[in-house]
């Protein structure tokens, strides 16, 4: 199994978290500040409102080589800009089936509403979501892009042994 | 009399239509036989394979392929003639994102081949046979089933694009004549306008500001008003997510946008931004009321990536499920 072996070799899941300026990025300060310790799994990039979250940004983390997406922002009626987690949630939910659909595990993407108190849900929320993924594997995309294109590769080798039959 | 430059036009998996969109020309497809040599047609002209063999490499000024690429005879054409052609063209939206064959990228090789050779409702086999690429006994060598569809540019190198299921043909004469020019656009160009299709949709002035949606309506379930913008109507319309130049064609036919010409330059994946628009819009704040709005979109693969899902980030179906 990949897996195994990939955790063998010191695999860690790698998840990307969009957190919202106002909210989210601010709960996971205040566990640093806090210092509470979670999972070093996450790479935070701030941006200004989880509505901000172009679906763009998810499939190409997850292109990248991201083994989950994390999102987190403001608790409903509570966003900054009164309605862009509501803008988020509806993307959230038509992507997760979107997802679903081109057979990505649910359990590598997440939303999360955790207001700038919340620096513990940070932490559980990031905890709980490494073990998930830890628990499914790595999901590679990189790598299997380059596994898909390998197929092609073979008829460079076919071909060339034709030339060299026509030589010989 | 100087020779004239010399164009091959070729097709991968396409249904044809790009083919026609040539002929769509008219009469102004005497212009084009008048300025250039076409080397290879297969469609139209009986050249074969070795005819293309002995042109000298980077001996074609253009290759205009279309059709995505799913077998190995399709790869080792699209390779040659990317050896023999100093510009290669994506031709139409199965070259230039994998288009409507494209969409069989949700399901593995070997779904399809069950499905195909066993389970479909037309299929007798008793014997469960299968093509195989070769039987070893001296018989014909088929070529290989790849284990999902690709793009042109996944395959070979690219020059240019010409979008669109098929291209008009008005785009093509602008090609045509961008290339003769000798003056090239930056390579990778889409060879058409880098505006949304809303900006030259004829129901413009009847989009609202801001739409609101408690349901979407597919095309066959509702009566769709002549003047106002398919959006307003609860039809979901690609217009937003897709480049325009084609005309609107589709809007002029009382038909949404499917979005066959492809995202602007400012769009990586097409789907995902129609995604964004659409879902962004729906009206309900609480879980329940959005999935049961957008439970009325019963395929949002094959709606939003109607032509493009090779061309998408995640280009297909991931077997990731547990």
């Amino acid at each position: 199994m990949t897996t195994t072996a990939e955790q063998a070799n010191g695999w860690e899941p790698r998840i990307v978290a969009f957190f919202c300026n106002w909210c989210t990025y601010t709960a996971a300060d205040l566990a640093g500040v806090s210092r509470l310790r979670h999972a070093p799994n996450a790479r935070i990039i701030r941006v200004m409102c989880s509505g901000r979250l172009d679906p763009q940004f998810v499939l190409d983390a997850f292109a990248r080589g991201a083994d989950g997406v994390l999102v987190g922002g403001c608790h409903p009626g509570d966003c900054h800009y009164m309605e862009g987690n509501y803008k988020a949630l509806r993307r959230v939910r038509l992507l997760e089936r979107m997802l679903d659909g081109m057979g990505i595990h649910r359990d590598r993407f997440r939303l999360e509403w955790i207001s700038a108190s919340e620096g513990e849900k940070v932490k559980t929320t990031i905890n709980d979501m490494v073990a998930r993924v830890r628990a499914l594997g790595p999901l590679a995309l990189p790598a299997k892009f380059a596994d898909w294109d390998r197929e092609m590769d073979e008829l460079e080798h076919a071909v060339a042994a034709q030339t060299e039959d026509v030589h010989a | 009399m100087p020779d004239k430059p010399k164009v091959a036009f070729y097709w991968c998996a396409s249904c044809g239509g790009c083919e026609e969109s040539i002929v769509d020309l008219a009469e102004d497809i005497l212009g084009v036989v008048a300025a250039v040599d076409i080397m290879f047609w297969p469609v139209a002209m009986d050249f074969k394979k070795s005819d293309v063999e002995t042109i000298a490499d980077g001996g074609l000024l253009v290759a205009m392929i279309n059709g995505a690429v799913r077998t190995s005879e399709q790869e080792e054409m699209a390779k040659l003639l990317r050896r023999k052609s100093t510009l290669v063209v994506a031709y139409g939206s199965c070259a230039h994102m994998g288009g409507i064959p494209g969409l069989a990228n949700q399901f593995d090789r070997e779904q399809i081949m069950k499905y195909v050779y066993e389970d479909s409702p037309s299929t007798v086999n008793a014997d469960h046979a299968r093509p195989v690429p070769a039987t070893g006994n001296g018989g014909p060598t088929l070529p290989a089933f790849r284990s999902m569809v690709r793009a042109l540019d996944q395959v070979i190198d690219v020059d240019y694009y010409l979008p669109g299921c098929p291209p008009v043909p008005r785009m093509l004469k602008a090609a045509i004549g961008t290339l003769l020019s000798g003056k090239l656009p930056p390579k990778g160009t889409v060879l058409g306008p880098d505006t949304g299709l809303c900006e030259e949709c004829p129901r413009k002035e009847t989009k609202p500001a801001d739409l609101s949606y408690t349901a979407f309506h597919r095309p066959h379930e509702v009566t769709i008003k002549e003047e106002k913008c398919l959006l307003a109507q609860g039809v979901v319309c690609m217009g937003p997510a897709t480049r325009g130049g084609c005309g609107a064609q589709c809007i002029a036919g009382n038909m949404p946008c499917t979005g066959c010409f492809g995202p602007t330059s400012r769009v990586r994946d097409q789907g995902a931004k129609i995604l964004s628009a659409i879902a962004s819009s729906v009206a309900a704040k609480d879980t329940e009321g959005i999935d049961r709005t957008l439970a009325t979109i019963p395929d949002p693969v094959g709606t939003f990536y109607r032509y493009g899902l090779p061309g998408s980030l995640l280009r297909r179906k991931i077997a990731d499920h547990n």
